[in-house]
């Protein structure tokens, strides 16, 4: 691992180094920029994820009555708001003594959060990356969409929409409704699963399964037929982060944090999420509102590390899935004894999440404490609670603290795409050194830059709290500040070239 | 399957938005207010999201005419209303999806045209985390929801859109 991509000081252009600069980029929620600095050789020297606007979840929070908390986060994202229900409840539960919560709402939970991952999963796999998976990096991009792939694989298109919509209503029969559930409360739930639509989930799982199954396979062979790209691309060593359950299982919705370096050695093991901040540590840079999370053992330089699927598929010791397991002993062999470094291979982890998603959805559904049982629980008061859970793009971290008349007095949020900032970073640096060549920005390079930051289904409006359009710009500038190339690429995905307009690029 | 339920109203009223975002919470509140004045009416569903996604498209399944509402930055004063046309936008890329391409993916899966789809767009100006709606923008709520009411209760034959498959 290195930070080369740290040291792009203003001082290093006078050096002759020139910016590339990509601005934002599309199928990625929220409004990002890439500058990629080069040298007088056009080599590709450092670069940056930058973030371009900034609005305070923390100040949104504090103020508010504890028990609001689980509500109101979920409009802090309109793609990931269960992730933020649970884990904001799951911290809640400790400021009103719920530890543990009752079975039956642990269950109803876990169901929410498993659907919540099946249908996050399914959007991105299906609809966000299928049609560059399927189409190729550098196809027509009218046809490279989500219509393009309805058009030439219908039935793929179609069980994504359906595997979606399955995890839509998981989530509408537990969080009580499709959207501002509010199901989940301090200290439990608030309503069971009802026996009608447990039977109406149970009518579809089977078929779901196999859906799933089949989309598993689909990555698997992608890998298998193009090796050499799927491998290489985007690919660096880096440190995972994930929780894992007490035993070395995978669970996505409780457990310890467990961190392996770049060689796959276990570095963190059970470390107690209420301890977080004894264990991550967050540093600012001046070029982008961003954090950037590392291990606090390791240092800034050697503690970054990445989250989400590919993590989470190599820090477990085994998937508690028997059909998710076996596709996971298939993953890792892949490696061939060595951690699978590859960004593409997120794609591939992540539809094995989403099978041992529904495998979890279905024990669940089977299961009569979803339907009955004490929902609440209670103890003594606490003022300090942290829900950790993790969300489909990888750890999601809730700390609170709540006063004596009920009000938050400090919020503090890590989201999953923020543990992957500098992992994304590193994702576009080894991209851009493989396929920008001289003094011409091609649609090529954009396509492979989006194609790489992509793989991590960031979230920028919830890591960064914007929303935003996505076009795309990019500037080529040389090293005495001229600009010499810039491509602007509309949602239409057309290009025009405009070299009038200033480029506006933060130092 | 689940998702293909048996029956459905025959109007769909769908409205969007982020009730913590200033006025994108237009969508949202104009469906609560229709959702509460329509409550008797089994004719007609009233749903929301914070966005549109793909898997709506199957929202509007066996519907007469679908009604979407959104708060809009550039529609003129107090509101606009235009008959959709199904559309492959680049909205397809996004985590939010246009009600034209949300039509367009009924056409592509489905192979037949939607149900006739009409968008009433209430302008706003702000759209900032943890404020509430403007004035303004209230305003133009109140009158989009009397167009609403009045649109919804008047039968009205509407042609079905082309569909490019």
């Amino acid at each position: 691992m290195n930070t080369s991509l740290e040291t792009a000081s203003p001082a290093a252009v006078t050096q002759g180094l020139r910016r590339v600069a990509i601005d934002p980029v599309s199928r990625v929620e929220g409004h990002g920029k890439v500058t990629i600095l080069l040298d007088a050789n056009n080599h590709v020297q450092q670069v940056r994820l930058h973030i371009v606007e900034f609005r305070g979840f923390e100040k949104f929070i504090e103020g508010r009555p504890y028990w609001e908390v689980p509500v109101m986060v979920q409009r802090l994202c309109g793609i990931c708001p269960v992730s933020h229900h649970l884990a904001a409840s799951k911290a809640m539960d400790l400021i009103v003594g719920a530890s543990p919560v009752t079975a039956s709402a642990d269950k109803i939970r876990r169901l929410m959060h498993y659907g919540q991952m099946l249908q996050s999963h399914a959007l991105h796999f299906f609809h966000l990356s299928s049609p560059d998976l399927l189409f190729g990096f550098d196809s027509d991009v009218n046809r490279r969409n989500i219509v393009g792939v309805v058009q030439a694989h219908p039935e793929i298109a179609t069980k994504g929409v359906m595997l979606r919509k399955f995890g839509q209503e998981v989530i509408r029969v537990t969080a009580g409704k499709r959207v501002h559930g509010t199901g989940s409360v301090p200290g439990g739930m608030n309503k069971h699963v009802s026996a009608e639509d447990r039977a109406l989930l149970q009518r579809d799982v089977a078929q779901m399964t196999v859906w799933a199954l089949e989309a598993v396979n689909i990555a698997k062979q992608l890998h298998a037929q193009n090796p050499a790209l799927y491998n290489s691309f985007g690919s660096f060593r880096s440190n995972m982060l994930s929780l894992v359950r007490a035993d070395g299982a995978m669970d996505l919705y409780d457990g310890v944090l467990r961190a392996r370096d770049d060689k796959g050695q276990i570095i963190v093991d059970g470390a107690n999420d209420q301890n977080y901040l004894d264990l991550i540590e967050e540093s600012v840079k001046p070029w982008t509102y961003m954090k950037f999370p590392f291990l606090k053992s390791l240092g800034p330089d050697l503690g970054w590390y990445r989250v989400g699927p590919l993590a989470r598929m190599q820090n477990c010791d085994f998937i508690p899935s028997p059909l998710a397991e076996a596709e996971r002993r298939e993953f890792i062999a892949w490696g061939q004894g060595e951690p699978i470094q590859a960004t593409l291979a997120y794609h591939w982890a992540r539809m094995i999440e989403m099978l041992h998603s529904i495998e979890v959805i279905k024990e669940l559904l089977d299961d009569p404490a979803i339907l009955s049982g004490d929902l609440m629980a209670s103890g003594p008061r606490r003022r300090s609670g942290v829900g950790v859970i993790e969300a489909p793009r990888g750890t999601l971290i809730h700390h609170y603290e709540v006063g004596d008349d009920d009000l938050v007095t400090m919020c503090n949020l890590i989201v999953s795409t923020t543990h992957n900032n500098q992992a994304m970073n590193e994702a576009v640096r080894s991209v851009a050194r493989e396929y920008l060549d001289g003094n011409e920005l091609t649609e090529g390079l954009l396509n492979h830059i989006e194609v790489a930051i992509r793989a991590y289904d960031p979230c920028l409006s919830c890591a960064t709290h914007a929303l935003g359009q996505m076009p795309l710009d990019v500037a080529l500038v040389g090293a005495d500040g001229t600009l010499i190339d810039r491509v602007i690429k509309s949602q239409s995905g057309q290009l025009q070239r405009d070299l009038a307009s200033a480029i506006g690029l933060p130092a | 399957m689940t998702i293909d339920r048996p029956a459905v109203a025959p109007v769909l009223v769908f409205g969007w938005g982020n009730l913590s975002r200033g006025d994108d919470a237009l969508g949202p509140l104009c469906l609560e207010h229709l959702r509460d004045a329509l409550a008797a009416d089994s004719q007609v569903e009233c749903l929301d999201d914070y966005q549109l996604q793909i898997e709506h498209a199957l929202d509007l399944v066996r519907r007469q005419r679908v009604l979407f509402i959104d708060a809009s930055l550039t529609c003129q004063t107090p509101f606009e209303v235009t008959l959709l046309e199904a559309a492959q936008d680049a909205s397809f890329t996004t985590h939010a999806m246009s009600p034209q391409a949300v039509m367009q993916v009924f056409c592509t899966m489905r192979g037949e045209s939607p149900p006739p789809c009409t968008l009433l767009a209430i302008r706003g100006e702000r759209f900032e985390l943890g404020e509430p709606p403007s004035a303004d923008a209230l305003a133009n709520l109140a009158a989009a929801q009397k167009w609403a009411l009045d649109w919804l209760r008047a039968p009205q034959v509407q042609r079905t859109p082309d569909c490019v498959v």
